[in-house]
């Protein structure tokens, strides 16, 4: 059959937009649930204003961002059924009790304490309901390791064995499968990379209103805070980013070589800078690269060989019989550049932003600025220039969106450079189609969803602009004076509810 | 008891939560179209179930992911059998998510009305189509020896089913009525008393005449029983309806949804998806089931994780449980 048409083409590419999708709201409601119960507890530990108006005001971004969240997540719950059902047979006893656990630890959590917030304002006391965003915190990290600890175990198959009798995978350990190295590392990077995400999208936002000299108080905080969030966040990313590699090139040798475009194995290897290649002759037309690093990045160990493309095929061949192990070459090398090139971008802007915005570190006295002022962009001893000033928070405006995109082509790369396999090294993803299910059923599946995906986007991104524009809203009376007993207090029995749909 | 017949009962209970709790609220939202007369009162319909309708819609993600768990053929053949049906009830509880959170949150007249057909549209589809799923997994479709649906969509709208989602549908109103009724305060509150009444007449048909086709087919004495509970509840919770005691008359339409999917279940087992094509290629809890070491992890998350969050989710009731009325709706934008 025509590849193009055939039954895992369509079922891959649906799977990729809506998984791709799906993340884009994950990485931000996951930041954004922890950066806002942290400015939350600020309020309720100094009772300062601007930190209630920075809840407010965050929290309303992380909830029209967490809806979208919410409801893509249901498909992902279903369609391993729909579109895969033999890879559900064949893997379900291991990979279904990661998902059984992520539904009635936390996603029960999530979706029970975000009410509570949304609508508790007036009937719960302070402290319970600050207590209520940070259990939607930890529920939206424990339900990204229980995935995490699934995607793990397809990339690195621990703690099963296979039933000849029945035809499928059995789970003889699920601690394993919870701890295993590939779960760990990926849970470290996705977390990492979440709050880079976050933190980038919150200096972009505080960027934006500083500029504008609006707001500043809530601004100033949000913006140190997205600073921070920005640069931890970011270097854990790329600490994390180098042990996952490393663990990778151990478990799956040609994802890395492919990453790297290194089609034969050498010794010391090369990290590519850039590569153009013939990929059905096996070869680099141009390349640049610089010498001994990726035999460092792999094993850290500037001159240790690196097994490259062509020798782990045939290695491949050799275990698992013939056939090609390859998976796309150029998808697997410019997306592993996208991810650190897009995630490192805005790492780098987190950096500058904060080394600008020192506070009493280093600062002449001169130019220290009061809570009420934009903070000025000082980069040695003097401040940058409105012009400069104003590019910097242009930059930090338009890059905003940067880590979504790093996100989006770290999982696309880790995915697709996996290829032939579904489960590595176990299950090829041409036997885990549904057998039962038409071209025609996936062809509408899908474009019914990339049409919704695509219009939801619009209407998304459209209501997270007037929000953001409108920036913290002002307080009112019942604001500052939350109740004291559980359930509201009996002040009036008609006052209107604090928040209503 | 061996450990998949736990958890064909576990299964149960978890759809039997999910019915119970996002059935009143999907009747709620064909509510804002039957019972509210303006915007005002579509506002207090929708927030009666405002903080709560996300942990309900958790119960079916739960479901279907424990399936997948402990069941994993059963998941793999209902869903990729069942797929454009499935493919409606996930776009239409995509939209439903979204209209709820995004419907105050612009003050245009377009905008808010839209949201509010959407929310009447993706409320009434799924309690329709549910209905719809359940009655072909207890009479059966086509399954061949790989465990693979070989019908297509039309053979899924066969009139017992058909007749199974307008029980769903008209069931899930009448829950909803009486959740209304038990929820609001003011005319709203008298008006879902009357509806319920109405509603409830046409439920109780349309439930009677199910449950007896579903007892005359593959009935024996205890889905009798489960028939006859079902039945009498639902009488009674129209009754506690009429005599203005509405805790009771929810708690009783309650009992008719625990009742009705227990019989359901009840004449299922030892099957989960019996096949019209040959009895052998059913399947069922031994065969479709998973390992008995990943039955055994299952079933100590959910011995220590259920009662949690029912815990929890019980006491999200009780911090709302005040009664809505118009109000106590402020600015019409957030």
């Amino acid at each position: 059959m025509d590849l193009a048409l055939a039954p895992e083409t369509l079922a891959r590419w649906q799977f990729g937009i809506t998984t791709v999708y799906h993340f884009l709201f994950v990485p931000l409601t996951i930041s954004l649930a922890a950066l806002t119960a942290g400015l939350q507890t600020a309020w309720v530990r100094t009772e300062k204003e601007k930190y209630l108006k920075a809840t407010k005001f965050w929290g309303k971004l992380f909830l029209i961002n967490i809806a979208m969240g919410v409801v893509t997540g249901i498909v992902q719950e279903f369609q391993f059924g729909m579109n895969w059902s033999d890879y559900s047979r064949f893997v379900g006893d291991v990979f279904g009790a990661p998902l059984a656990f992520e539904a009635l630890i936390a996603f029960f959590f999530e979706s029970t304490f975000i009410g509570l917030w949304i609508f508790g304002w007036d009937k719960l006391p302070k402290r319970i309901h600050l207590a209520c965003i940070w259990m939607v915190s930890i529920g939206t990290l424990l339900s990204a390791y229980f995935i995490l600890a699934a995607n793990s175990w397809m990339q690195h198959p621990v703690g099963y064995r296979i039933n000849e009798e029945k035809g499928r995978a059995e789970l003889t350990d699920f601690w394993l499968v919870l701890t295993q190295n590939t779960t760990l590392n990926q849970v470290f990077h996705s977390f990492s990379a979440a709050f880079l995400t976050g933190g980038a999208f919150m200096v972009g936002i505080a960027a934006f209103h500083l500029m504008r000299k609006k707001h500043i108080p809530v601004m100033r905080t949000s913006l140190r805070l997205g600073l921070v969030t920005l640069a931890v966040g970011g270097l854990f990313t790329a600490i994390s980013g180098d042990t996952l590699g490393k663990v990778m090139y151990e478990q799956q040798p040609m994802k890395m070589a492919a990453a790297e475009a290194l089609w034969d194995g050498e010794e010391p290897a090369p990290f590519s800078v850039f590569a153009y290649g013939d990929v059905d002759k096996g070869h680099n037309k141009v390349a640049l690269e610089i010498p001994g690093l990726l035999s460092f990045l792999a094993h850290s160990d500037f001159d240790s060989y690196v097994p490259g493309i062509n020798d782990t095929n045939e290695a491949l061949q050799e275990k698992f019989g013939p056939g090609d192990y390859k998976p796309i070459v150029p998808v697997a090398y410019w997306g592993f550049r996208w991810m650190i090139g897009f995630g490192m971008a805005s790492f780098s802007l987190g950096l500058l932003g904060l080394w600008l915005t020192r506070k009493k570190f280093l600062l002449p006295a001169a130019h220290r600025t009061g809570e009420d002022e934009v903070p000025h962009l000082v980069l040695l001893k003097q401040p940058l220039g409105s012009r400069l000033t104003r590019l910097y928070w242009l930059l930090a405006l338009w890059t905003m969106a940067f880590p979504l995109i790093a996100n989006a082509w770290g999982w696309i790369f880790t995915e697709m450079g996996r290829q032939p396999w579904v489960v590595y090294g176990v299950m090829r993803t041409e036997d885990a189609v549904s057998p039962g299910v038409s071209t025609a059923e996936v062809i509408i599946s899908m474009s019914v969803f990339t049409l919704l995906y695509a219009v939801l986007a619009v209407i998304e991104v459209r209501l997270l602009a007037k929000y953001v524009k409108a920036g913290p809203p002002e307080l009112g009376e019942s604001d500052l004076n939350p109740p004291k007993k559980l359930g509201g207090d009996h002040r009036d029995a008609d006052r209107p509810m604090a928040f209503s749909y | 008891m061996e450990l998949h017949d736990v958890w064909f009962v576990l299964i149960a209970v978890l759809w039997t939560g999910y019915f119970f709790l996002e059935g009143f609220d999907f009747g709620v939202g064909i509510l804002t179209r039957l019972l509210a007369r303006d915007r005002a009162e579509k506002r207090v319909l929708i927030n009666t179930i405002g903080p709560v309708w996300d942990g309900n819609e958790v119960w079916l993600l739960t479901a279907g992911g424990a399936t997948f768990a402990a069941f994993p053929e059963w998941y793999a053949t209902l869903f990729s059998g069942f797929y454009l049906p499935l493919l409606l009830i996930l776009v239409c509880l995509i939209v439903r998510g979204v209209a709820f959170e995004y419907r105050a949150k612009r003050p245009e007249e377009n905008w808010q009305r839209n949201w509010e057909t959407a929310i009447f549209w993706t409320s009434l589809l799924p309690a329709f189509l549910w209905g719809v799923a359940f009655g072909n997994i207890v009479h059966g479709v086509k399954i061949d020896a790989e465990f693979e649906y070989v019908g297509n969509v039309w053979d899924l709208l066969n009139p017992y089913a058909l007749l199974g989602g307008l029980v769903t549908l008209t069931l899930f109103t009448f829950h909803g009525t009486v959740f209304t009724a038990l929820k609001t305060v003011g005319e709203i509150r008298e008006r879902a008393r009357r509806l319920a009444l109405r509603v409830g007449l046409v439920t109780a048909v349309l439930a009677s005449a199910f449950l007896l086709w579903t007892q005359a087919d593959r009935g024996d004495g205890t889905s009798l029983v489960a028939l006859v509970v079902a039945v009498a509840a639902l009488v009674a919770a129209l009754l506690a309806n009429q005599a203005g005691r509405e805790g009771w008359s929810f708690t009783l339409s309650g009992v008719t949804i625990v009742a009705a999917v227990a019989m359901l279940f009840l004449t299922l087992f030892p099957n989960v998806m019996p096949s019209t094509l040959d009895a052998d290629w059913s399947l069922t809890v031994t065969n479709a089931s998973s390992s008995p070491y990943t039955l055994k992890i299952m079933t100590w998350l959910a011995v220590i994780a259920t009662p949690v969050v029912l815990l929890y989710q019980g006491w999200t009731y009780w911090v709302f449980r005040k009664r809505i009325g118009t109000q106590h709706i402020a600015d019409p934008v957030h």
